[in-house]
Order: C-alpha cells, then structure tokens, then sequence
C-alpha cells in the first residue's frame, strides 16, 4: 500500500536530513503510528505521502503509484485516493458540518444530489448525527475533529493520513477520536498517524515506528511508546 | 452546479473587495479607451493618406530661358516614365490663372505680378507618392528645369503630427495597462488571500487546478470585460462630443470616424481586455497558490 525506498529528504538550506535513508513497508488494512521527539522528520513522511514534497533520494509508492516521479497536474487526482486529518481540524468557520463536508465532495466535481446522499452518512459514523448544522464555533474541539475525520472519509479513500490529530484535544476526547480511527481502520481503510501522544500509543498496541533524527530507530508490530 | 459555484464566487470575489475592483476597472478602461483610439487614428491615418496621396502632385517648374525643344523632351521623357502616372502641361498663362484664383483674397499681390513672371511648369502624378526622390534625382539636372516640388513633402509633415499622437496615445495605453496589470495581480493576491482556507482544503482533497483557479481568472477577465465596455462608451462618447462637435470645422480635412469604425475596433480592445486580465491573473495564482 505504502513504501518507502531508501527515502532521504533533505529541506533546502537545512544543515541535516529530515529523513535519512528510510525504507518502510505499510500493508493495506494496517494501523502504524509514527512516533518521534518533534524536528524528528515524522511530518516530512506525511507531507512526502500527500506528495507536497518530493524526496531527494529514493522512491514513494502510495497505491502502488509512484509518487516521486508524479507530474504536479496529476496531484489532485492521486489526492482523491487519500484522507487527511490535522491537529488544527482546518475546517471553513463560516460553512456548517453538514456543508464543510459537503464541500470537500462537491469541489471534486460531486453533485449535490451525491452530498445529500453521503454526508449525512458519515457525519452518523462520526457520531455527530443531529449536529449537521452546527457551526465550528458551536462545536466542541472534538466534535471539531470529527467532522475534520468525516470530511477526510467521506470519499471513502483507501489511506487516511493523520498528523497529530489529538494534539489539540483531552486525553478523553483524544480516545473517542481514537476509537473512530479505529473504527475507519475496520472498514479496510489503512490508517497512518503521526503522534508524540504516548498513551494513546500504549492503549492502542498497534504497529509502531520511532524515529529520531531522521532515521528509524524501531519498528514494533504491537507497540508501546517506550 | 460546478459552474454555478464558480460564478457565484465570481461575483462574490468582486463585491467583497468593491474598492479595488473599481480601481481595476477604471484603470482597464482608460487603457483600452487609448488603445481604442490609436487604433482608430492607425485607420483614419490610413484613410486620409489614400485620400490625399491620391491627389498629391509632383510640379517640376521650368527656368524663364526654356527653349521648345527642351519642353518637349522633358514631356516625351515624362511621358514614357514607368512611375509617372498623368503628365499635365500648365503654361504662363494658366498659371497665372491659377495664382489668381488662389490669391483671389490679395489683389494687391495679383497686381504686382505679370503672367510673364510666373514659370510654366508639369503636374505630374506618380504611381506610388512615396517614390518622389527617384523623380527628383532623376530630372533636377535636366536641361530647362528649374525647381522641383512635392507637395506630399507638406502632407508628410501633417501626417508625421498625426502620427505622433498616435504614438502618445499608444504609451498612454502601455503606462495605463501597466498598472492595470498591477492592480490586477493586487487582486488576485488579495482575493486568493481571504480565500486562503477554501484553497487549502481544494488543494488538500484534490480537486483539479482549474477548479481552483477559475474563480480568480474568471474575476480578472469579468472586469477587463466590463473595462472594455467603459472604453466603447469613452470612444463613442469622445466621438459624438469631439468629431461630431466641436472639431467639426476640421470635417474637410478629417476624414470623418464612422460607428462602423468603433465598432471595428471593440472587439480587440475586449479581446486584449479579457486576455491580458487572464493571463495576469493566472500568471499571479501560479506564484502565490502554487497550484
């Protein structure tokens, strides 16, 4: 599902690589943390896997796509195939749940009739049922994120990509955003999170990979934050 | 619906920064009103120079001492001359004619002349005006001629005048459209700012960069278009206030402008207009979006 081959990133004019020479091998289905002190090059993996950024050295291949030789124009397409999640939700304050993510469906070219259809879908598998035409503001920081994960899952994508998404929350509300990766991780999606949250970490005992200072340091099928 | 979306962010994208959006139009339209109009003077320039030259008249004078066989090889020589178009043989006496009825105004001056005084002369007509210098070089060392005129030498400096408004009102054009270009890329920054988070959420889901970047474009060509409009009404207005008003003692001398001329003209000002906001605005997005 997702490689990476000898992968070095170097940002221009930085002294030391974000990542140095990393492989990684993530099969379809999969739950892997990346965990790491912060500068550790986590969120470089991420961005090198949306494409934002194309490596130095090495290969990428997300759905057996290879991302490092990908013209740009064929970014949009490829990014349809993946969900995003962040630590600060970047939802529109002035559109409603049920239209944030409605939009994210209707920019790609979706109709209105296909957003009626599935949105209040998967703001029901979120848990947000009946809160539709909430705003941001009227929501709470978890409920925030909730609709972040619908708006990511809504086109049902095959990886869903997470960059701290529990940064911002309580250590409640982080698990109940927790059970719901989960729970998208059950329907066959593979989920990639990026975390320096160590009891989610070690309540969740999924695969973990650490890395320090751009190289892997550990990779632990059921794992603890160590 | 996709289409829908666009247009309504088009307007949207115009209303929300009106102030600016006046400024670009404004300044569009004083550009495309001089760009207009040195097309139109580039026509009328044309139009009046067929016009003329049409009429234009070489004289070559011939000195007091003319013998008759020198007048008649001139004209044999003239005659047979591949540029020369018509010969016209004017003697002393119709020349004096001539210079009556053009000093009707003066009879003193009339009456200090004789018939005798004034030189006989050819008005020739050449098959290309332009080609003066060669007639010249070619007959102003032939026995009997003493002086050789060229009338379009005046019209020339006439249309030299012309001309140079011309080129006035084409810089004004180029200054104006510079800095309708700037306000254009001011905009476009401007309006893909306030929109910052919609572009990073297209961009994050994917959706295509057209999409995303058809709103902007489609707001700088709106107001090129509505800049072009402003200069058809500038034109059609400078028309019916100046050439049909006050300059219209100048009617002999101007050929008139037609509605079929401004017509002419406004489809390239909306083209250049719509076009050069596009581009601008694309070329803008390409540095600030990076999409």
């Amino acid at each position: 599902m997702i490689q990476l081959e000898q992968v070095t990133k170097t940002y221009p004019k930085a002294s030391r690589p974000s990542l140095d020479n990393v492989s990684v091998s993530i099969e379809k289905g999969e739950f892997v943390f990346f965990i790491g002190p912060s500068g550790s090059g986590k969120s470089t993996i991420i961005k090198l896997l949306l494409h934002e950024i194309t490596p130095n050295k090495g290969r990428v291949i997300v759905n057996s796509k290879d991302v490092t030789s990908m013209r740009s124009w064929k970014r949009p397409h490829f990014r349809r195939s993946i969900g995003c999640v962040f630590q600060d939700f970047r939802l529109l304050p002035n559109r409603t749940a049920y239209e944030n993510v409605a939009f994210a469906l209707e920019v790609i070219g979706k109709t209105k009739a296909v957003a009626r259809r599935v949105v209040p879908e998967v703001l029901e598998l979120v848990g947000l049922g009946g809160k539709e035409h909430r705003y941001p503001h009227e929501l709470s920081g978890g409920e925030q994120q909730r609709v972040a994960v619908a708006r990511a899952f809504v086109n049902r994508p095959l990886i869903l990509l997470a960059d701290e998404p529990t940064g911002n929350l309580d250590p409640d509300t982080s698990i109940e955003i927790m059970r719901l990766l989960d729970r998208i991780n059950r329907t066959g999606t593979t989920v990639v999170m990026v975390t320096h949250d160590s009891n989610i970490v070690n309540q969740m005992r999924r695969r973990v990979i650490e890395i320090e200072s751009g190289r892997i340091v550990r990779d632990q099928a059921r794992g603890v934050y160590g | 619906m996709r289409m829908k979306y666009v247009l309504s962010e088009v307007l949207v994208g115009l209303w929300r920064n009106v102030t600016m959006t006046i400024a670009m139009i404004i300044t569009m339209a004083v550009s495309l009103t001089m760009l207009g109009a040195s097309g139109l003077m580039y026509r009328q320039v044309n139009d009046m120079k067929d016009l003329y030259y049409k009429n234009i008249q070489v004289s070559i004078f011939l000195s007091q001492e003319v013998t008759d066989q020198q007048r008649t090889d001139l004209e044999t020589q003239l005659k047979s001359d591949p540029l020369v178009k018509e010969v016209l043989y004017v003697n002393k006496d119709e020349a004096y004619k001539r210079f009556q009825e053009m000093y009707q105004d003066a009879p003193d001056l009339v009456n200090a002349v004789k018939p005798d005084q004034l030189p006989e002369s050819f008005r020739i007509k050449l098959v290309n005006p332009e080609q003066y210098k060669n007639i010249y070089d070619q007959y102003k060392d032939t026995a009997g001629v003493d002086e050789i005129v060229d009338q379009s030498r005046l019209l020339d400096k006439i249309f030299d005048i012309l001309t140079a408004i011309q080129n006035i009102a084409l810089a004004a054009a180029v200054v104006m459209a510079i800095a309708a270009l700037l306000l254009v890329a001011n905009t476009i920054q401007v309006a893909a700012y306030s929109k910052r988070r919609e572009v990073a959420v297209m961009k994050l889901v994917g959706a295509s960069n057209w999409f995303i970047q058809a709103p902007f474009v489609l707001e700088a060509v709106v107001a090129g278009l509505i800049g072009a409009l402003l200069g058809l009404v500038a034109l059609i207005l400078a028309k019916y206030l100046l050439f049909d008003g006050s300059l219209q003692a100048l009617e002999g001398l101007l050929s008139p402008v037609s509605w079929g001329d401004i017509l002419f003209v406004f489809p390239f000002m909306a083209v250049i207009g719509g076009l050069v906001s596009a581009v601008t605005a694309w070329v803008t997005l390409r540095f600030y979006l990076r999409v």
